[in-house]
């Protein structure tokens, strides 16, 4: 646990002390802001409609607002996480450094969750600024809060599993690009699988959109917390941190 | 402290290390030596847990690096070929990482940290970035984080490697002032590094164990018998080679007599003597009796580096001197 720690915050300050921290908070805030006043501002004209046109059909915040920027938090999360994960393991065994990891009194288990964790806790940072956005709405508007917590958690664990999957695959190479590449590959791939349930029934298209890691969130999004849902992302962040393990295992036996 | 059996490493297509034993005692320092590619790496790998062994085992410390790595690692400091920085990281900073990975922690810690970087000249630079520093000042890091939680044994990965003279004088000095509370291990494959170093030395080529024993012994070995190396002169420009062979061949204790080099009036002879028999005097006052200046008398004694040769230089000779460099 300690030695987890002590990994977690010096890959912290390695977000943070290079640039990348902050460019990725920047690129998010600017994405995510744009989002934010496109959206609002279409609200704003249709609510005005609404009420021109007398019709008293209320138009609800949460429902025409904060659901669709949330989802589409999580795509531009699609994006950034690579650049999140590449370097994790990738960098180490490039410059070497991951000699030094390996040689020091620590599990690898806790090696690779402190780097998970720097990672989701980043990832965090970036939603902060969703949040910062949201606050105009409680200032000029009334929405709930409570389904927003939910939604917020189902991003999370939504992130975390990916971030896992970025994580394994920064340790099977050297080069970030490559890490950051595929991992961008095959986030999106796992984003859409989804797709083929639409129009197919048969085991195999239930199987890929059951795999999709979009499917789930959607019932967070809605404010509902189901515990299937979280047991898949739960599962994915589990099986993502496992390959890690073994392939670094498997990287001492090779190299 | 360090007992290696057997040792093997193979990869999928090459043998980096084959069967290698050996045995480091407490507190001494020792030289691995082999010319790149030997295998020196892979060994020490193999010691630091980093490669578990295809075959064989090794002890450090008295535990086994395969059935208790943790345990061993927490007892060995290990600087790597390239010294592992985090260039993003200040000085102090990297310290205090890798002293809390080593399982330091509080006042201790900030003690130890003190105490390496004065230990390792690198005071000066502990508020610096590490990506910022001179090839020097990262190796003295690199040594700094191994020693940091005062480990038993010492692995040092070609410490000195990339170094200007003066900065490997010194961390020659610091690994020499550290022997005592240390057991140490460094390879190289620099030879004076070890006879100024080193205590014992290991010998491997090609992933073969060549030679172990004390460095003093080793030079004894290779020089066999006693050669010397003589320069002389005609004195009016002029010299008959085939004179002078024949006049040093007739002194008493002179075995053979090598034409090793000739540049107009001078020549250089390398003269085998019988071990005890040979007088550098009667050879000198042959020369000059006979008319010819006499430049330069030295014994030809074998430098480690010759020795090294000698051992790892073909593979015939390696096997050859092999089998008698491995004790039983």
């Amino acid at each position: 646990m300690r030695n987890t720690w002590i990994i977690c915050r010096k890959e912290l300050g390695s977000y943070f002390v290079s640039p990348v921290a902050y460019f990725l908070l920047t690129m998010f805030a600017v994405v995510f802001g744009f989002f934010f006043w496109a959206s609002l501002g279409y609200f704003v004209v249709a609510s005005l409609e609404m009420q021109m046109q007398g019709r008293m059909f209320p138009l609800n915040l949460n429902e025409q607002v904060i659901r669709p920027l949330l989802q589409n938090a999580s795509v531009i999360g699609l994006f950034l996480i690579p650049m999140i994960t590449m370097r994790l393991f990738a960098e180490e065994k490039r410059t070497g450094t991951i000699e030094l990891l390996a040689t020091s009194p620590v599990r690898d288990l806790e090696i690779i969750v402190g780097k998970w964790l720097a990672a989701m806790m980043l990832y965090a940072c970036l939603l902060i600024f969703t949040a910062l956005n949201f606050a105009f709405l409680f200032k000029y508007g009334n929405p709930d809060w409570k389904p927003m917590l939910i939604a917020y958690l189902g991003l999370l664990l939504q992130a975390g599993a990916l971030l896992a999957i970025g994580t394994f695959i920064s340790t099977l190479t050297k080069n970030q690009i490559i890490a950051g590449a595929a991992t961008f590959g095959i986030a999106l791939l796992m984003f859409v699988l989804g797709w083929v349930g639409e129009y197919e029934s048969a085991t195999w298209a239930r199987v890929l959109s059951y795999l999709s890691v979009n499917t789930h969130l959607e019932s967070f999004n809605r404010g509902v917390l189901n515990s299937k849902d979280a047991i898949f992302y739960l599962s994915m962040i589990f099986v993502g941190l496992f390959l890690t393990a073994r392939s670094l295992e498997s990287l001492r036996w090779r190299s | 402290m360090i007992t290696a059996k057997n040792l093997s490493k193979r990869y999928a297509r090459t043998v980096a290390v084959d069967g290698i034993s050996f045995d480091v005692a407490k507190g001494q320092i020792v030289g691995f030596l082999g010319p790149n590619g030997a295998g020196k790496t892979t060994t020490m790998r193999i010691l630091t847990c980093f490669l578990p062994p295809s075959n064989g085992s090794a002890t450090v410390a008295g535990f086994d690096v395969l059935e208790q790595p943790l345990e061993v690692k927490k007892r060995i400091g290990y600087l790597p070929e390239s010294p592992p920085i985090y260039p993003e990281m200040e000085t102090d900073e990297y310290l205090k990482f890798v002293g809390q990975l080593k399982g330091l922690s509080g006042a201790d810690l900030q003690k130890r940290v003190d105490y390496v970087a004065e230990r390792c000249a690198i005071a000066d630079v502990r508020k610096k970035l590490l990506g910022k520093l001179s090839k020097g000042y990262r190796q003295r890091v690199g040594l700094a984080q191994a020693i940091i939680h005062n480990p038993d044994v010492l692995i040092l990965d070609e410490p000195t490697a990339g170094l200007d003279p003066k900065q490997i004088n010194e961390t020659r000095d610091l690994i020499k002032g550290l022997a005592g509370d240390h057991t140490i291990i460094l390879s190289t494959h620099i030879l004076s590094e070890v006879e100024q170093t080193c205590e014992q030395v290991i010998i491997i080529n090609k992933g073969k164990l060549v030679a172990t024993d004390s460095v003093r012994n080793l030079q004894a070995r290779a020089r066999g018998e006693e050669s010397v190396l003589l320069e002389v002169a005609g004195r009016n420009g002029a010299l008959d080679v085939a004179k002078v062979q024949q006049r040093l061949q007739q002194i008493t204790g002179v075995g053979g007599v090598v034409l090793k080099n000739q540049l107009d009036s001078r020549a250089v002879f390398e003269i085998e003597g019988h071990r005890g028999q040979l007088v550098r005097g009667d050879l000198a006052r042959a020369v000059v009796e006979a008319g010819w200046d006499l430049n330069e008398l030295r014994p030809a004694a074998m430098s480690l580096e010759e020795v090294f040769l000698q051992l790892t230089g073909s593979e015939t000779q390696a096997e050859a001197t092999g089998a008698k460099g491995v004790p039983a």
